[in-house]
């Protein structure tokens, strides 16, 4: 390996940071929460000592800032906030009304469990409650491709044919503070790969030359026909993930599969489905389970919206077994990747096992061990010629399911 | 925190020779004083891993005292285990089965006055001992990271404190 002079060492919030400083955002609000903080402090030093040309709005409240970046991206500027957990929750009312205006924004979600018991840790229960707000959902596995993802983010969310926002998922702490070495592309490659902002036509935002009303009451049908055009632009999105990845690894290299990645999936017997930062540690099992004879492979959710759902039925056909893992849970449903993945294969021609496991809950330590004995424990099942789909909550061993814990 | 900047830059030395790494900082009820744990990993390739580290090859100890009173050898494999101490003599027995390196990091810091708030930062000095003790990076990358971290007179007064610990430490082999 050589040394290449654009790589530094960055934990995933700045790298967060250095990708929207790429992009040339021109707006940013937001409101500090742990452990989103560092991004918006690092924009906020990079505007301060003038590396960034970019206006900065403070705000009294996640809301706020998302209603700021509303009103930005209504006139047509390149927006970016960045929160977590309590704080996108507080911010929900504004997530919708920026989906459902089919503006461009760009938002970082440092994923973290929601309180009560108060907790810092990563969970994804708080970006995944708002997986129906008309936005594109995008989970990072490590620091450089949440680098790679801000930058695609804003070229994808500007697309005439998606113009929907976009954000991206990195796990509290496993990402955002472990510091690992990222490749920065040049402002040129960057300039080359991302129009300049305001460059691209936009349908929905403010023009005087060509005014339109916003936001005005509107009959039932014509509200439908909005919420079509929303399915549509989603359908589109799929597409364009998978072009811009493309265009983006002609720019730099690298490649993340567009809507989901699969590792070692060709041949497999059994895939491991999992999103977010575990991603890698379910691929070092994959690698592990093959040598003890496992064909393992990792289908990698990168998009949680719009869902793979062409790459989940693409894998599933030759496998024995799929097993989803989900770092959140919709109570009196079960773990949302594992509903995504058997909606996804339902009335498909085959039909393997689909198990679920619940994993990582309040920020606990997700490990490849986790995926090795869900592998083994799959398996067993299918040798044994039970179909039946099950969910496991695997808790580390010393933990007791069941009473409570004192 | 000096043990959070130490592991970081511990991956920018490593990143300097051509290895990649990682730093792993455990985040809780953070106050000046209390215990804190960072992991790190150096690899030859890319690192996909992201739980914790659970069965290190080396440990390194900030304060001797932490010793009395942590299990700082928790799944520990024995290959180096650092730490500040004025001497070896004052160490548990329990540790002395393994590969063993100490170093006065705090009598370093404060002959050098890297003092914060009366708290002597030994991290620098520490990273110097590690690159001496282990071999994983060389004094000069340790250096060139610290410097880089902090330009001018805080990076030469910690460069010098990491140079002295490279002198200094020592390392015993296990009887």
């Amino acid at each position: 390996m050589t040394l290449r002079k654009s790589v530094e060492v960055l934990t995933g919030n700045y790298a967060v940071a250095y990708g929207v400083k790429l992009a040339r955002a021109e707006i940013i609000a937001a409101y500090p929460i742990t452990p989103q903080t560092s991004i918006v402090e690092k924009l906020s030093e990079f505007i301060e000592n003038g590396e960034m040309e970019a206006e900065y709005i403070r705000v009294e409240s996640e809301h706020s800032a998302m209603a700021a970046c509303i009103g930005a991206a209504s006139a047509g500027a390149r927006a970016f906030t960045a929160t977590s957990s309590h704080g996108l929750l507080y911010m929900a009312e504004m997530v919708f009304w920026a989906g459902y205006s089919r503006l461009p924004i760009v938002m970082a979600v440092v994923t973290r469990t929601l309180a009560p018991p108060w907790n810092i840790w990563s969970e994804h229960t708080d970006i995944f409650s708002l997986r129906d707000a008309g936005w594109i959902i995008f989970m990072c596995e490590d620091n450089q491709e949440v680098l790679d993802t801000v930058i695609q983010a804003y070229k994808i969310a500007e697309d005439p044919r998606v113009q929907l926002p976009v954000m991206l998922g990195l796990d509290a702490f496993t990402l955002s503070h472990v510091a690992s070495p990222v490749e920065l592309p040049s402002q040129e490659e960057v300039d080359s790969f991302l129009p300049p902002p305001g460059a691209t036509p936009r349908s929905f935002t403010m023009d005087v030359e060509h005014p339109i009303s916003h936001s005005s009451i509107v009959d039932p049908d014509t509200t439908f026909q909005f919420r079509y055009l929303m399915k549509e632009a989603m359908e589109e999105a799929k597409e364009v993930i998978r072009e811009v990845d493309k265009a983006y690894s002609r720019l730099t290299g690298r490649r993340y599969g567009g809507l989901a990645e699969e590792y070692r999936c060709s041949d497999a017997e059994l895939i491991l489905v999992v999103a977010g930062a575990a991603a890698g540690d379910a691929k070092e099992a994959a690698d592990m389970l093959r040598d003890e004879g496992i064909k393992a492979g990792v289908l990698k959710i990168r998009a949680l919206r719009p869902f793979p759902v062409e790459e989940a039925r693409r894998v599933a056909s030759s496998v024995k077994a799929l097993l989803t893992f989900d770092r959140e849970y919709s109570f009196g449903s079960g773990g949302v990747i594992a509903h995504e993945v058997k909606a996804s294969l339902y009335g498909f021609h085959k039909q393997p096992l689909v198990d679920s496991y619940i994993v990582g809950l309040g920020g606990s330590e997700i490990t490849s061990r986790h995926f090795m004995e869900a592998a083994r424990r799959s398996l067993e099942k299918v040798e044994r010629g039970i179909l039946k789909p099950g969910e496991v909550w695997l808790l580390p061993p010393e933990v007791k399911l069941g009473g409570v814990p004192w | 925190m000096g043990v959070v900047t130490a592991a970081e830059l511990l991956v920018n030395a490593a990143l300097r020779e051509g290895f990649y790494g990682q730093s792993i900082p455990m985040f809780g009820p953070e106050r000046r004083g209390a215990p804190v744990v960072v992991f790190a990993r150096v690899s030859d390739r890319p690192i996909r891993l992201h739980s914790r580290v659970e069965h290190p090859n080396i440990v390194v100890v900030f304060d001797h005292r932490l010793a009395n009173f942590i299990d700082v050898t928790k799944g520990f494999k024995g290959d180096l285990f650092l730490i500040n101490a004025p001497s070896l003599s004052e160490l548990p027995k329990d540790l002395k089965a393994f590969r063993l390196a100490s170093v006065d990091a705090t009598e370093i810091a404060v002959k050098l006055k890297l003092v914060v708030a009366g708290w002597p930062v030994v991290n620098t000095a520490m990273l110097g001992a590690l690159a001496k003790a282990s071999g994983l990076v060389s004094l000069n990358s340790v250096v060139s990271a610290i410097k880089e971290r902090w330009p001018g007179r805080i990076g030469e007064l910690n460069a010098e404190a990491a140079r002295r610990a490279y002198q200094e430490v020592l390392v015993e082999v296990a009887s």
